[in-house]
């Protein structure tokens, strides 16, 4: 059942396809390195179920199924382009040079993001459904702005990606970023994981007809990948990457994909779909298939697997003790950064919660009661 | 006939009850229908009253509260159920320029019988938005009636005289308590009216004054402090727009002291209006000023120190000592 309107290159088994617009641009060495990149991603997911199931996170929302859209995707990223994540965009923090643990300590609760999105070209993570998708827009008119958009230096032009959901589709301000974005030619990627829920919802909750259509609907091309196939993808997003780098605009890219687990670690999918469609796609296993054209048609062997492999394990570990060292922050700090300059009458309130903890300390028998 | 109940539960049983009385009743949300919400609420509705009548919709809040607007309009009663407090603001714009001033505008030709459903309030361990406590937004704008249960038998009638209300009726869960204190909910007593406050226990010095999540904890404090021989008496407001102070004017008249618990931001909070009014009308009763514990001025924090953000058990014993010492 191939699907004309399916960007695919590299088949469920392994064998690679041609496709008339899109090429992978990279060697079996690039392909090497996004298995690898694959494989520690599911680890640092892996890891992140456990932790929480041992009840060293508050929540983990997995990404199970969805590492190649996020893998590919990523990759495709230069180093001055910017990603605005959803709270799932756990393989691209990673292509980005954002420490795993700090994604941790947002699911553990002790902050609620602490990398510099500066510095990465990493968002933080957007809870609320879809609105990241404006801040892109916003973002990417800031790069036309300064000048660095359609300049033909590889070094200087800039482009932004916007991670969404395919239940985010339905928000009015993704709809209004893909105008805005249209309206403005913006410089930015619309990357929608159609994992094909939004929690218990299917995704003909959302749409009737596929999500890459949408786009032309709003004034730009719309694809569709298979978003289990990390080659498809990185060479469809660096297409469009390229397109906004040129200053030719928004493209709208439909990662097609699978939530394989829970939508978060508190969500039971028995109750509302059915195992027969994940047994279909554990099939189209984004990272099987790389190992399969890997060992088939690379001849990549036992050592070049077995120290990806330790390096997993070696991740793992490091990502166990770390999160179980992490110190929670003093309540006080909570008064910290709500606005750049501080208001005395803010500051008086935490001067005065100061001094009720200390009295505690004074008070003679120093308990708490 | 009484039943043992959750509130989750009871919550489930009131919505169920008014879908029984009244065909024009609809549920309305993100998940409601086969998953049964993210906290069971609605379980089983689709399933027995079908998907014309409880609505899984597309992910959009402004969307749900603005087809509910038009569907109040064909004389329909829309429960719409936001997932989480913090994922209302996608809908404020219909809640506040529509749904509330709609009645108004039409000179009282198109009421808005519309419930907004949001479990509230923190405690749960939650990332960021889903532990918020919104209520003063709505109690402040003119045309919405807002209300928060604090107990199953509370829950169960309470849902169910929301619905029937012809004014739109932000109803306040405070999701910490869904599955926690069950009660035995007496399903053929006669509730007290809906926009009513209650006294929950008795007392002689000091009033203690909760609503939803703070209800429980002002109750464990009057335990407390009552070993330690004060008397505290405990006021469930569970009307916050309107307020139902007049018990709370008796009963601050008879202990000169009261503090009023919230789990939102103090300034501005529900505590600053309670707090204007017990002046006004208890004045020279007054042996202290009234006093406020609540969340502080800053964003919900990382829910590692959430429960040292939250009001608690010492924070109001010590409001109290300093209101009984004052
Ligand atoms: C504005 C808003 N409404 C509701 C929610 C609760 N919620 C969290 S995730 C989710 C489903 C999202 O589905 P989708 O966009 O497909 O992304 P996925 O989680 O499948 O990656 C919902 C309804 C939210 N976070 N924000």
């Amino acid at each position: 059942m191939a699907d004309p309107d399916l960007v695919q290159l590299l088949t469920p088994e392994g064998e690679r396809a041609e496709h008339p617009d899109y090429a992978f641009a990279g060697d079996d060495d690039t392909i090497r390195s996004l298995y690898r990149d694959l494989v520690l991603t599911r680890r640092i997911d892996t890891e992140a179920t456990a932790l929480q199931r041992h009840g060293e996170l508050g929540i983990w929302a997995s990404l199970l199924g969805q590492e190649a859209a996020q893998i590919g995707s990523g990759r495709a990223l230069r180093r001055q382009d910017h990603a605005f994540p959803t709270y799932r965009e756990h393989g691209v923090a990673w292509t980005r040079g954002v420490d795993p643990l700090s994604l941790l300590s947002l699911f553990r609760g002790v902050d609620q993001g602490s990398w510099d999105p500066e510095a990465t070209g990493f968002g933080l993570y957007t809870i609320v459904i879809g609105a990241q998708t404006l801040h892109a827009t916003g973002y990417a008119m800031g790069l036309q702005r300064d000048g660095v958009v359609g300049t033909d230096d590889p070094d200087r032009d800039a482009a932004v990606i916007a991670y969404f959901g395919d239940g985010a589709t339905s928000q009015g301000d993704v709809n209004e970023a893909f105008i805005w974005a249209s309206v403005f030619n913006a410089p930015v990627v619309f990357f929608c994981q159609n994992n094909q829920w939004a929690i218990s919802e299917p995704i003909d909750r959302q749409t009737r007809i596929p999500l890459y259509q949408r786009a032309s609907g709003f004034g730009f091309p719309g694809v569709r990948v298979d978003g289990n196939d990390v080659l498809a993808v990185h060479a469809a997003t660096q297409a469009a990457l390229q397109r906004a780098r040129e200053g030719s605009g928004p493209t709208l890219i439909e990662a097609f994909t699978y939530r394989m687990g829970a939508h978060t670690t508190t969500d039971d999918p028995t109750r509302y779909r059915l195992s027969a469609d994940l047994e279909h796609w554990k099939l189209k296993d984004p990272v099987e298939r790389v190992h399969a054209y890997l060992t088939r048609h690379v001849g990549a062997g036992e050592d070049f697997f077995s120290e990806i492999a330790e390096e997993a394990d070696a991740l793992a570990v490091r990502l166990r003790e770390g999160t179980r060292a992490m110190a929670d922050p003093s309540i006080l700090s909570v008064f910290d950064q709500v606005y750049v300059e501080e208001s005395a009458e803010l500051a008086q309130q935490r001067d005065e919660h100061a001094a009720y903890l200390d009295s505690f300390e004074d008070a003679t028998d120093g308990a708490r009661r | 006939m009484t039943t043992t109940m959750t509130m989750a539960k009871a919550l489930n049983a009131g919505l169920r009850a008014a879908m029984e009385a009244d065909p024009k009743v609809l549920m309305m949300g993100e998940d409601v229908g086969k998953l049964g919400g993210v906290f069971r609420i609605t379980d089983g509705l689709q399933k027995d009253f079908g998907e014309d009548r409880v609505i899984d919709t597309p992910l959009a809040e402004s969307a749900i509260l603005g087809t509910a607007v038009g569907l109040a309009m064909r004389g329909y009663r829309p429960v719409c159920e936001i997932q989480f407090d913090g994922f209302v603001y996608p809908a404020y714009d219909q809640i506040v320029s529509q749904v509330a001033k709609i009645h108004f505008r039409s000179r009282g030709r198109m009421p808005m019988p519309i419930v907004i459903r949001i479990p509230f309030g923190g405690g749960i361990g939650a990332v960021e938005h889903h532990s918020e406590s919104p209520e003063a937004q709505f109690a402040h704008t003119a045309g919405l009636k807002v209300v928060a249960c604090s107990h199953p038998t509370d829950a169960y009638w309470m849902i169910q005289q929301a619905i029937a209300a012809d004014d739109p009726v932000v109803f306040l869960e405070p999701k910490r308590q869904y599955h926690g204190e069950k009660a035995e909910v007496d399903t053929e007593a006669t509730p007290p009216p809906l926009f009513t406050s209650r006294t929950v226990r008795e007392g002689s010095d000091l009033t203690l004054l909760a609503y939803g999540p703070t209800v429980r904890l002002c109750r464990d404090a009057a335990l407390a402090a009552s070993e330690e021989g004060r008397s505290l008496e405990v006021i469930d407001l569970r009307t916050l727009s309107p307020l139902d102070l007049e018990p709370v004017f008796a009963s601050v008249r008879r202990t000169g002291h009261a503090v009023v618990v919230h789990e939102a931001a103090r300034s501005l909070g529900m505590g600053s209006e309670i707090a204007a009014r017990i002046q006004q009308e208890c004045f020279y009763a007054l042996e202290a000023p009234v006093l406020r514990v609540a969340g502080f001025d800053t964003p919900y924090p990382p829910s590692r120190i959430e429960e040292e953000y939250l009001p608690d058990l010492d924070r109001v014993l010590d409001a109290v000592d300093r209101s009984l010492a004052y």
